[in-house]
């Protein structure tokens, strides 16, 4: 294969005088492995790869892609790309990034141990997940899904500024879905096992949880409508940091869709939260050395000791903000242009472990699972309201499970009434680390 | 697309280990975006994704493998990759002989988005932003999007059939965000049809600006919402979300099929009040959700999945209904080349009750009443559901008094289905939505007149 790096400096070295290119170029192998019943239900092997230009000229902006790296159709996207560029209208803060002198990290993310392994021992970690959530527990009746992923990622992002840079990352993770089954009532629960290379990977913890996950759901009611503390378990809260994530992003802001807009330097948070955007971490699955505009990876704190002290920005908000970028340009592909957003956010976490949080509620709800945060949190307004299952807290203790309940309250008062941290930061496939929070006062919805 | 004796070639290669059946999937689609954003044209963006994608069954295991190289070689190395994934053990040669079945397409696409200039296309987008700033100084943000697509596909298979289709499709929708004392607040305004540049006949933009705008300035002024469970008026179009979440995805063969739905061994009961039917219809032209044929060659079809509140069927794709011996019901979707079909719904929908609308908000004491739906979410094992409220308002002694800010709500499907109390003759189709599943979106659509559930959990924080 052609070197992704020739591809994206040779497309960006066609720039005409006072027009900027910038090309990104990716490859991906990725197999997937599901188990049923002790067989293979599918395989899939995949071999994808795609290049998408952006073009600035006179100020406006113009993208267009390929989803195949022909030279005829490099020069095809460049065509389309400056025809594109033509309509639109002119923002004099346009333009691809310009090198900076931050210096890239150096990251262990590339493990030539997972492009070694052989298909049959993916397949046999796929079998051998199914088979231990099956064996975990004798409620668990079913798999919904039981599946080995991974994936070899490369890119290149070559700019007519000057930028040349590589990105080679292997993942890999196993996750599964157990059924558990008592008395005709049937339950869900997940697991995974996340990793660069498969000796990563532990089945047996992801069955554990998944299977644990089930059957402590059964027997679930709805409660009644109540205000209460609840405790998000790591999961939730990484979920909840991705949306938090997004109203700090420098596009959300310039653009008036920030609720954090203009609170630099004010208290939004309780002074026990630190939050930090942090890919450096080499801890986090979603670490990273160089961002989507092909810049150095760094750590940008976002809210420290409570305070608001920091926005994510790529090259384009961060000059129309009288700044710098970030490093957090963010891409969903090779299919669009590079935006903003969060890699790797973590909440500095606290020293207790969630045990020792829960003995101290005497009325609570721990939050095992949420559902509809993409239909029922308004990023813009702050609204926040989510379908929630998990397990009552009762003096101190985890007791009897409920379901089909909602918990609801503010993006700006949740970040307030955070009462206490776990000492139990997990990162999880997504791109914010987990951690166990405990909120105060939040309307649980119910019968 | 592909000529018809590479594809004879191409499956033999696909079987020359013993598979059992063998498919390819060849997709070309040109998709184009123009977004309008903070007062400008903001960005313009096309494409071309080509590729196929090559499936083998052998026995119970489906080997899968894609490439963007069409020629002989490249579909040979994709044929013999998905052969290998599915571990065939035996050989042997297996010729194909694959010949073209007749597909009503209906009348197409009437303007192709490629033959309408790029100014134009963003000349729709300034026109939305105007009218949605109009609407009042409060309105601080508008963004507008404009995009289309044209799918062409064409599928083969060891059975022989061989079939092709031209998807086109073509979106428009605005958001807007309104600041007052009380912070920000969104609306949006959406349409999608599986239509070309003719939707601008039948659709205003400005109106749709206007709409969005003034569902944001409503909400400048909406009251916490309540919390709890309480009788709930869905709107025409919008219960279609509530129906897709509630029992459309527990009605989908695969997850049927490994006990992962509470609809499972469920057919030929009563699961829902006798006023329910519900249809998932893959051939209504023009819609979000229709195509002449599914990514699996088989031609769209009209599905009664419950009638009168009886149980008729399950969605069905290729391999679900292959191991029952009965026929796909066209339900064979995938996002793109690069994925696996599987059972998906097209356009699901409530035909009309015979309540008039305005007696159904007027038989209701208290509750809420939700004017437009945001997306959802369902766990198909219990059953139970959510979706997002974008736009409600408080019912209070039988009239439609505040509006209220968003929210979830949540139910049980089975429950939630036994409890529809009053449906309305003012059927309407809701907005167009991405259905996601396994990772994989596709569109579709939904419909359902007015209708009144007894009662809903509210998930806002007002006591």
């Amino acid at each position: 294969m052609t070197d992704l790096l020739d591809i994206a400096c040779r497309v960006a070295g066609w720039a005409r005088d006072g027009e900027q290119i910038e090309a990104f170029v990716v490859h991906e192998r990725d197999t997937e492995v599901r188990a049923y019943e002790g067989e293979v239900e599918s395989l899939t092997s995949a071999e994808s790869q795609g290049i998408g230009v952006r073009v600035v000229s006179d100020g406006k902006q113009g993208y267009a892609y390929a989803g195949t790296l022909d030279p005829d159709a490099l020069e095809e996207t460049l065509r389309e790309a400056r025809d594109n560029a033509g309509f639109a209208e002119t923002d004099e803060f346009n333009g691809v990034a310009l090198p900076d002198d931050v210096a890239t990290p150096d990251l262990d993310l590339y493990r030539e141990a997972l492009v070694s392994c052989p298909t049959d021992d993916k397949v046999a970690l796929a079998i051998e997940l199914e088979r231990a959530t099956r064996a975990t527990d004798p409620r668990i009746a079913g798999i919904e899904s039981a599946e080995y992923i991974d994936t070899i990622y490369e890119s290149a992002v070559a700019t007519s500024t000057g930028i040349a840079s590589v990105t080679k990352e292997t993942g890999c993770y196993l996750a599964t879905y157990a059924l558990a089954e008592e008395n005709g009532e049937t339950q869900t629960g997940f697991g995974f096992s996340i990793g660069r290379e498969p000796s990563d990977l532990d089945p047996l913890v992801a069955a554990r949880d998944a299977a644990e996950r089930a059957t402590r759901l059964l027997g679930s009611t709805k409660p009644a409508t109540e205000r209460l503390t609840v405790v998000l378990d790591p999961w939730v809260t990484a979920q909840l940091l991705g949306i938090v994530g997004h109203t700090l992003t420098g596009d959300a802001v310039l653009k008036g869709r920030s609720l954090f807009a203009d609170r630099m330097g004010e208290e939004v948070a309780t002074g026990a939260i630190t939050l930090v955007d942090d890919a450096t971490n080499p801890a986090a699955f979603t670490a990273s050395m160089v961002d989507g505009e092909g810049l150095a990876i760094r750590s940008t704190p976002l809210i420290s000791d409570g305070v608001l002290s920091g926005f994510l920005h790529n090259s384009y908000s961060g000059r129309r903000s009288g700044t710098a970028s970030t490093g957090s340009a963010a891409r969903g592909g090779f299919k669009s242009a590079p935006g903003v957003g969060a890699h790797a956010l973590a909440i500095r976490p606290g020293d207790r472990n969630p045990s020792d949080l829960i003995a101290e509620i005497d009325d609570g709800f721990l939050v095992q699972g949420v559902a509809g945060l993409h239909s029922g949190v308004n990023p813009v307004s702050g609204d926040f309201s989510t379908g929630a299952e998990g397990l009552r807290i009762r003096n101190g203790e985890l007791a009897e499970p409920i379901r089909e309940v909602t918990i609801a309250s503010t993006l700006q008062r949740l970040l307030h009434d955070v009462v206490a941290i776990g000492n139990d930061t997990e990162w999880l496939p997504m791109n914010a680390a987990g951690v166990t929070l405990v909120v105060a006062d939040v309307t649980m919805s119910g019968a | 697309m592909l000529d018809h004796e590479l594809i004879n070639r191409t499956l033999s290669t696909a079987l020359d280990t013993g598979g059992d059946f063998a498919e390819v999937f060849a997709e070309d689609k040109r998709s184009s975006s123009a977004v309008f954003d903070d007062g400008r044209v903001e960005e313009l963006t096309s494409g071309r994704d080509r590729g196929a994608g090559i499936r083998v069954v052998v026995g119970e295991t489906t080997g899968f493998a894609h490439t963007a190289d069409l020629s002989e070689t490249g579909l040979a190395n994709a044929a013999r990759a998905a052969a290998a994934a599915a571990r065939g053990g035996g050989g042997g040669t297996r010729s194909v002989n694959v010949s073209a079945i007749d597909v009503d397409r209906g009348p197409g696409a009437r303007i192709p988005p490629e033959e309408v200039a790029k100014a134009t296309k963003v000349g729709l987008l300034t026109l939305a932003n105007e009218a949605a700033r109009g609407e009042g100084a409060a309105i601080s943000q508008v963004s507008a999007r404009y995009g289309d697509s044209r799918r062409q596909i064409l599928v083969a298979n060891s059975d022989g059939l061989l079939a092709e289709d031209d998807q086109i499709r073509t979106l428009f929708s605005v958001s807007c965000v309104a600041t007052g004392d009380t912070g920000l607040q969104t609306g949006r305004e959406s349409t999608g049809r599986t239509v070309g540049f003719e939707l601008f006949d039948e659709t205003d933009v400005e109106e749709m600006g206007r709409r969005a705008a003034n569902r944001a300035l409503t909400k400048l002024g909406a009251r916490p919402a309540p919390s709890g469970a309480m009788p709930v008026v869905v709107g025409p179009g919008g219960g279609g979300v509530l129906f897709h979440e509630a029992c459309g995805h527990g009605l989908e063969a695969d997850l049927v099929a490994k006990s992962a739905s509470v609809f499972a061994g469920r057919v030929g009961e009563t699961v829902a009040s006798p006023m329910v039917t519900l249809i998932d219809d893959g051939t209504m032209a023009g819609e979000w959700g229709h195509f002449a044929i599914d990514d699996e060659g088989r031609p769209a079809a009209h599905n009664v999945l419950i009638q009168d509140g009886v149980l008729t069927d399950y969605m069905w794709d290729h391999l679900r209904a292959r191991k029952e011996g009965r026929p796909s019901s066209g339900n064979g979707r995938r996002q793109s080349y690069q994925h696996l079909p599987m059972v998906r719904m097209t356009n699901t929908y409530i035909s009309n009750g015979s309540d008039e609308p305005a007696d159904i908000i007027a038989s209701t004491e208290s509750g809420v009443y939700v004017a437009q739906l945001g997306g959802g979410q369902v766990n198909t094992a219990t059953g139970d559901f959510v979706f997002g409220m974008t736009e409600a308002y408080l019912i209070e002694d039988g009239e439609i008094t505040e509006p209220i800010r968003e929210g979830n709500l949540i139910g049980n499907g089975p429950e939630v289905l036994t409890r529809i109390d009053a449906l309305g003759n003012d059927f309407a189709m809701g907005s167009p939505g991405m259905c996601g599943k396994d990772g994989q979106g596709v569109p579709v659509g939904d419909g359902t007149p007015t209708l009144r559930v007894t009662s809903l959990t509210v998930g806002g924080t007002a006591a």
